[in-house]
């Protein structure tokens, strides 16, 4: 009995050691005096400071900022509305339509969408990035924003209605306040995806555009310096801050209830 | 003039008929309750009352005015739902304001209206809490208070008293009546509990498979129920296939399977050789050892089978020589020690007067 629970423990540290280590080999060599990621010779904030006076890596940061910003802004008005009319009409269709983003291969859908943006003559840019990314966000906020509504008692609505608001005032005073959280939840979420794509983005940034993650890829392309390290450091402080925040709010949605 | 006046109204899913061409007058000032088993279309035809469902044939008149096509929230009806569905996002005294608001009530006059409504309802100084601090009766009386607050015309309950336990049910029930009395607005009460509507009700509307099956009083739905499902839907009831086998001025003779000939009250438009059922109530059947003669006409031998002791009276099966089983109620009335009076196998004669049963035809 306790060996088969020691053999239980062990594979499971081997499977969280497997996904995290290189996380944490990541974090601790971007504190590493050294230019390289062989040894670890001391501890420096120095990567961090020439982070913070590298204009490409900034320039790159902030495009991201605007990019995550926008483009979860929008894809969480769309998506809202998405999930909302996913609850009420009950479509077979629509679902389908909305989620497809999310099954699809990120690749395909870069593809896609440079084609796509080709063929209207959009110059690739930031506004082409920001466009891919609503396309690929409306789908998680909706799934988030419909969960939330799964779970309100219909009959609320139904009160509301029923002691004198229309429909846009039942809407606004009662269905918006209850669902906020999963709306937060899902902006949250939408912004993470956005501000760590790479595949897509990829394809459709053009020349002139570049966000954090293409940013590090061509700075991988050279060699892995510990700057690299130290953005990677960062990008999953800010991330891993968002989910948790948005888990937090709707706690059902991400188990995919 | 009638407030509410449902005309031949008609309601289907698919090809299930929910609602079946159902005709009712309501006055003002009444409390009216349709009662049925779950499924008998008394749900939805409340949901049309408040504009949540619109009829597929005839029409719903509010004060002789016809509300097809009018939303909800123009007419002036409320709801207190089977959940409350009370904002769980809002204190009660947002709850109860909530009407007032979308009303244009000016913003200075609510407090106080607010707090006068939560005096009527026993629940001063609550207006803080939130819905999910509070008990299920209180929530239940903040729902009636919400939805009485602007005075509406019409108030709808659906199955309001069904999540509350045994003892607070008889409170609550007993609230309603006071609230009803005092304030006169009309209610229109759903619930498939008959005890319920029979304490509650000036009038009941007895539905089944989307038709009303009888609308009178309490007294006259309990004491003569028009038909066999009226009879077994309310209360606990004999039901006895019969033939008429002769009539006169006097009453019917009915020929009943395993109990024999039986004298009953006259019925209208009855020709011999009918067939109908006999409806008799279990407390207006007689028990003992021996019956006088001169209070029961029908007087039959037989075995006590078996017996529910339910504190207040005891329900004996009692099964008479010709092999049909027949309900006895007595009341436990007996002072002192000995509560129960015969066991299973004990010889009893049974009988009734002709008058106790009810003949129905079929």
């Amino acid at each position: 009995m306790a060996r088969r629970s020691w053999i239980l423990w062990a594979m499971a540290a081997l499977g969280y050691a497997f996904l995290y280590v290189p996380l944490i080999i990541v974090i601790v060599y971007s504190f590493n005096d050294s230019r390289l990621n062989a040894e670890w010779v001391g501890f420096t904030w120095h990567w961090y400071e020439v982070l913070l006076k590298d204009e490409q890596m900034l320039t790159a940061a902030w495009n991201s900022l605007i990019i995550g910003v926008s483009a979860s802004a929008v894809a969480t008005v769309l998506g809202t509305m998405a999930g909302y009319a996913m609850y009420r009409f009950k479509l077979r269709l629509l679902p389908v339509l909305v989620l497809m983003p999310i099954a699809i291969p990120e690749i395909l859908m870069g593809v896609s969408l440079l084609i796509f943006f080709v063929m209207l003559n959009v110059t690739l840019g930031m506004l082409s990035i920001t466009l891919a990314h609503i396309a690929f966000c409306i789908g998680f906020v909706a799934i988030v924003v419909r969960s939330r509504l799964t779970g309100m008692d219909e009959s609320l609505t139904e009160a509301a209605r029923d002691l004198g608001a229309t429909h846009w005032q039942a809407f606004r005073l009662i269905t918006l306040p209850l669902i906020m959280p999963g709306i937060i939840a899902g902006a949250l979420m939408a912004f993470t995806l956005s501000i760590d794509d790479f595949v897509i983005t990829f394809f459709t940034a053009g020349v002139d555009a570049t966000t954090l993650p293409l940013q590090i890829y061509s700075m991988i392309k050279i060699a892995v310096t510990p700057e690299v390290n130290a953005v990677s450091t960062l990008l999953m402080l800010v991330t891993l801050i968002l989910i948790v925040i948005a888990s937090r709010l709707s706690p059902g949605a991400l188990r995919g209830e | 003039m009638a407030l509410l006046e449902i005309r031949n109204v008609t309601r289907r899913f698919g090809d299930f008929v929910a609602v079946d061409g159902v005709s009712l007058s309501i006055g003002a000032g009444e409390f009216f309750t349709l009662l049925g088993p779950s499924g008998c279309g008394k749900t939805t035809l409340l949901r049309m009352i408040a504009g949540f469902d619109a009829p597929d044939g005839g029409a719903i008149l509010l004060d002789g005015q016809d509300m097809t096509g009018v939303p909800p929230e123009a007419r002036d009806i409320h709801t207190v739902f089977q959940s409350y569905a009370l904002f769980p996002h809002m204190t009660v005294a947002d709850n109860i304001a909530f009407p007032l608001r979308m009303a244009k009530c000016p913003p200075g006059e609510i407090p106080a209206r607010v707090e006068e409504a939560l005096d009527d309802v026993s629940l001063p100084g609550m207006g803080k809490r939130f819905p999910n601090e509070l008990s299920g009766g209180q929530r239940q009386r903040v729902a009636v208070a919400r939805a009485l607050i602007n005075r509406p015309k019409l108030l709808l309950l659906d199955e309001p008293l069904a999540a509350l336990d045994a003892k607070l049910r008889e409170r609550m029930q007993l609230e309603l009546i006071t609230l009803q009395k005092e304030i006169g607005i009309t209610f229109v009460y759903v619930t498939h509990d008959q005890e319920e509507a029979l304490a509650l009700s000036h009038r009941i509307a007895v539905m089944n498979k989307g038709k009303v099956e009888q609308l009178d009083e309490p007294a006259k739905i309990y004491g003569f129920p028009k038909n066999r499902f009226v009879a077994d839907f309310i209360g606990e009831c004999n039901l006895f296939d019969c033939t008429v086998a002769a009539h006169d001025a006097g009453g019917l003779d009915l020929a009943i399977e395993g109990l024999g000939k039986v004298r009953s009250a006259g019925a209208e438009n009855v020709v011999q050789g009918a067939k109908g059922t006999l409806a008799l109530r279990p407390e207006k059947v007689a028990i003992g050892r021996e019956l006088n003669a001169a209070d029961c006409v029908n007087r039959f031998h037989g075995k006590v089978f078996d017996y529910l002791y339910t504190g207040d009276v005891t329900l004996y099966i009692v099964e008479v020589e010709g092999g049909q089983r027949v309900e006895v109620m007595l009341p436990n009335n007996a002072v002192g020690r000995s509560s129960k009076f015969f066991e299973p196998g004990d010889a009893v004669q049974i009988g009734w007067r002709d008058d106790a049963g009810h003949y129905l035809h079929d």
